[in-house]
This record gives structure tokens, C-alpha cells and sequence, in this order.
């Protein structure tokens, strides 16, 4: 009976493996969890959730017109994706309107206008694959593509990650030691944009979105350590896109929305039980908790 | 007459004007401070007392004027770690994931390579550092866990390590207990004797009789500058405040 039920867990993880598609999807949605986790945990200590969900709608048009223009799609969606954040910081500066109004107001008018061209542009981009992705058929040249950008960012925020802690702690102190704060503000905003090129192409702008936020807010919960935050996040990205699309798999699901369903699961349950932070503090029901 | 030699002024400041898009903050703002001197930076909300630090450390330009410290340029006094700056508790994210070491390493890191690997020394700064503001029971507690005493304290351990010889203090003594009051009266003695230069913003008229030398009273430019027992008078304090009367804010003469 047991031998039984670990013959059935097994092929339930080896059979979706045997098919070459899946092994694509899980590996490039694990690429795209890590670089977005990672990520995250910076967007969610700065404030950033807002403009990481604008960054990754603005470089919608970015994408049509390098299409259109035979450009590699990383170039113009990073130029739109920064473009959108100078723009927002050039209408906040010169107007009287707030941030977060801005910010809707921008993105929103960008992502428009990428729909609109794609309508216009004959071309095979499928809105739909943008939107919601369609990790079960990525092309070779994407995953070159994936794996190269995803390589580079991690490779960036590791170089930087105490100073771009340090740069969304206080800001102002590393000024004062005389930090670049300018540059690491727009390390963090390339990084965002070349993120959101990657879970584009991969899962789409909607799931990106969930990425790049969810797993920083579920790590904030469980831990009061930068480093332990990070790693939290992006672990708990990664197995949140496995689980998903397992999940899609076997149950035939859409598996965008799954991996977003299970990364939105695990941060209720660390909303619930997390030892410190949680509703519950599941600490208390072991150790007491002062 | 003795001539002026730049070298002897840590902080000099000359006819700073600093504007937020066209919104003037300060303006004709002078400060002359030499090693061992504390100064008190007293002014309302709103009065330029932030834009003042900011502009002192580099962190928004100055739109005319010149600051040299040390006598050369904001630029190199940041290079060299010459800068210290205190954040009011409020200035600060309590809730971020961040342990008393590693906010007070944070005053090394202008020092340190680009990964920001501490040395043997760093490690050793930071370990002394921690020591004079008496929290070696908190090496590992997260800042969100500290009181508010607690807090200031580790960001002048942050000061202390980065070895500044300016520090730049915003409400020091807001929101805190006696015993980081009395610990924190204690370092301004020992930092005056080793040479470091102290500005700090305070609402506490108590606190500039008893502790600063200078005092420059600011309402979006000076008011008054000198010598605390000269240019502490409540007619200046009034002028600075916009008319309000001393007695109302020491509270009534008993």
C-alpha cells in the first residue's frame, strides 16, 4: 500500500518531466522566480510594489516596436520600462497630482498604447502570451534570451546587494560616505525593467506583477533579516512556480494564474502562522512567545 | 588681523541658498564651526533646519554659495567619511529587517571594497562602537525590537565607527529615556575633547543652554549666530519662531 502511493507520488513529479516543454517551463519560470524574488524583497523594503507593477506594464509598447523594427525585445522594453519611470518622476515634479496617481496614470497610458500598436502592428505577438504568458511554449531563442538576462541581473544585484540595501534603508547616509546613490537608483530600475522583460516573455506582464511582489511581502513576514529575506523570497518563488505548474499540469489548469494562486497561498499562510508576524504566531502554540 | 585660514574651520559655509524646484528653502545661510565646537541648530518646522544638514552632507545641491569642509568640497569630505549623520527615529524605517551590527557596519561601508567584505578593523570599529553606546546586548536584535533610546543609540554607534569627524545630529534627544539622554550627554563631552564637531537640530531650548557653545537660530536663513550665552536671548528665540513669545515656549518663569 505504501509502496503504492510512492509510485504514484513519484510519477506525479517524473512523468510531467518526460515531456520536453515542461522541462522548459519549469526551468525557465524557476529563472524568472529567482530573478523576480530576489528583486522583490528590495521593491517591498523601498515601496516600490506600485512601480514595479508600472515598469512591467510599460514596456508593453517596447516589445511591439522592437518587434516591429526586428530589435531584440530586452532592448526596447528596457528603454520604455526606464522611460516610464522618468516620465513619472518628470510629471510628479512639474504638477501638483500625487505619486501614486502619476504613477496608474503613466503605466496605464503606456500599456495602452502597446495594446493599440499590437493591434495595429501585423505581426504574431499574441496578446494573450503577453498577458498571461505561456510558459509551456517558449521558443529556443527565448530561453537563450531568459537565461542570459537572468544571469546578468542576478549577477548585479549580488554585486550591489548591500548597497542597494543601505541605498532603500537610508539613503541618505550612504550619500553622506559618499555611495553613488543616483547609479543605484537606476541599477534598481534596470534590474526591474530587464525583470520584467525575462517573466514577459516567459509568464507574462499580470504574473510578473503577482512575482515581483508577492514573494518579498511573504519573506517580510517570516523573518527580521535582510539576507534571510532573500533568500526566503526567492525560494519561496521558485516553489511556488513548481507547484504551479505541477498543479497545471495534472489538473489541466492555466498555469500562470496557478503559480500566482500558489505564491498567493503560501503568503496567507504566512499572513496566518508566521512565528512573529502571523495572525496566530504558530511560535506560541510550541514556545511561548514573550 | 589675524588673517582666515580655511584650514581651520571644519564646516564652512558661505552664502548657501538651497531651492526645491523653484521653492526656496534657505537662503544666505553662513556657518563657520571649528574642531571641538558644538552648535545648536534651532529654527521652527519648516525653517530650512533638514535642507541645512542636506545641503552640509551632499544630499540636495545648493543653488549658490559655497561649502567647503575641511577646506575642500562636500565631494571629497563624503570620499573621505568626514560626515556622520544622525536620522531622527522618525527619519528611519523601524520595521526593516536590519540588525543593530549591521546598521552600525553601515558606517563602514564608505571605507570598504565594492562587496563590501568588512576587514578585521571594520569588525573592530564596529565592535568598539557599539560598545560606547552600551548595547553589546543587542548585537543581533533587530532595530524594529529597540526602543526608541535604543535606536538613536545605534545610529550614533553608526556615527562612531565610520570614525567621522563631523557629526550631524537631527533631534538627538527626541523620544528617548533618561539613560540614553545621560549617555548621549556623556559622548558630547568625549567627542568635544577628541576634536569632533557637533551641529545638532533641537526643539529643546533646555538642552542648547546646556550643551552647545554656538547656537545659529534659522527662520529660512540666520537669525542669529554665536556664542549660546550671547545670541540665546528670547527676543532673538521670538524672531525665530514668528513672533511667539519665549515664555510660551519655556513654559512660564516659576
Amino acid at each position: 500500500m505504501e509502496l503504492c502511493s510512492f509510485l504514484t507520488f513519484d510519477s506525479f513529479i517524473t512523468d510531467p518531466l518526460t515531456h520536453d516543454f515542461m522541462r522548459k517551463a519549469l526551468l525557465m519560470s524557476s529563472l524568472v522566480a529567482a530573478v523576480c524574488g530576489f528583486l522583490s524583497s528590495y521593491l517591498t523594503l523601498k515601496g516600490w510594489a506600485l512601480m514595479g507593477d508600472a515598469v512591467s506594464h510599460s514596456v508593453m509598447p517596447g516589445v511591439v516596436v522592437a518587434y516591429a523594427l526586428g530589435l531584440p525585445f530586452s532592448l526596447g522594453a528596457f528603454i520604455f520600462g526606464v522611460g516610464s519611470v522618468a516620465l513619472i518622476g518628470f510629471i510628479k515634479q512639474k504638477s501638483r497630482v500625487k505619486e501614486d496617481t502619476v504613477i496608474g496614470l503613466v503605466f496605464t497610458g503606456f500599456f495602452a498604447l502597446g495594446i493599440v500598436l499590437v493591434s495595429k502592428i501585423k505581426s504574431n505577438i499574441d496578446l494573450h502570451s503577453i498577458l498571461f504568458g505561456s510558459p509551456l511554449g517558449i521558443s529556443l531563442s527565448d530561453v537563450k534570451q531568459t537565461i542570459f538576462i537572468s544571469l546578468l541581473v542576478v549577477i548585479l544585484l549580488s554585486i550591489f546587494r548591500k548597497d542597494l540595501m543601505l541605498y532603500c534603508f537610508d539613503p541618505r547616509h550612504a550619500k553622506t560616505v559618499g555611495i553613488n546613490v543616483f547609479f543605484l537608483h537606476y541599477l534598481l530600475l534596470t534590474c526591474l525593467s530587464l525583470a520584467a522583460v525575462v517573466g514577459l516573455q516567459s509568464v507574462g506582464i499580470i504574473l510578473v506583477v503577482a512575482m515581483l511582489i508577492t514573494p518579498g511581502a511573504t519573506a517580510y513576514l517570516l523573518t527580521d533579516k535582510f539576507d534571510n529575506m532573500t533568500v526566503i523570497s526567492v525560494l519561496s518563488a521558485i516553489i511556488s512556480s513548481l507547484i504551479g505548474i505541477y498543479v497545471s499540469f495534472w489538473f489541466d489548469l492555466e498555469t500562470g494564474g496557478s503559480i500566482v494562486l500558489a505564491q498567493t497561498f503560501i503568503f496567507l499562510f504566512a499572513f496566518l502562522f508566521a512565528p512573529r508576524y502571523g495572525i496566530f504566531k504558530l511560535k506560541k502554540l510550541f514556545v511561548g512567545y514573550k | 588681523m589675524e588673517s582666515i585660514n580655511y584650514q581651520n574651520f571644519r564646516i564652512d559655509a558661505e552664502n548657501i541658498c538651497v531651492d526645491y524646484n523653484g521653492k526656496v528653502a534657505l537662503y544666505d545661510a553662513n556657518l563657520r564651526l571649528k574642531p571641538g565646537q558644538i552648535c545648536g541648530l534651532v529654527g521652527m518646522n519648516g525653517a530650512g533646519k533638514t535642507t541645512f544638514f542636506n545641503a552640509l552632507t551632499g544630499f540636495v545641491n545648493i543653488s549658490k554659495g559655497k561649502i567647503r569642509i575641511n577646506g575642500e568640497s562636500v565631494r571629497s569630505a563624503q570620499k573621505d567619511q568626514t560626515i556622520a549623520y544622525v536620522p531622527q527615529n522618525e527619519g528611519i524605517d523601524s520595521q526593516f529587517p536590519i540588525s543593530v551590527w549591521d546598521v552600525v557596519m553601515m558606517g563602514r561601508y564608505g571605507s570598504m571594497n565594492i562587496f563590501r567584505c568588512p576587514r578585521e578593523s571594520d569588525v573592530q570599529a564596529v565592535k568598539d562602537a557599539i560598545e560606547r553606546v552600551d548595547l553589546t546586548n543587542h548585537l543581533s536584535t533587530p532595530i524594529g525590537n529597540l526602543s526608541g533610546g535604543q535606536r538613536k543609540r545605534t545610529f550614533l554607534a553608526r556615527a562612531i565607527a565610520q570614525r567621522a569627524s563631523i557629526l550631524l545630529l537631527d533631534e538627538p534627544f527626541s523620544g528617548v529615556d533618561i539613560r540614553t539622554e545621560k549617555l548621549i550627554s556623556e559622548l558630547f563631552i568625549q567627542f568635544k575633547n577628541e576634536g569632533k564637531t557637533i551641529l545638532l537640530s533641537t526643539h529643546d531650548m533646555i538642552h542648547v543652554r546646556e550643551f552647545c557653545d554656538l547656537v545659529l537660530l534659522i527662520n529660512k536663513t540666520v537669525v542669529a549666530y554665536g556664542e549660546t550665552s550671547e545670541v540665546f536671548t528670547p527676543e532673538n528665540i521670538t524672531t525665530t519662531f514668528g513672533g511667539i513669545s519665549p515664555d510660551f515656549l519655556f513654559g512660564p518663569e516659576s
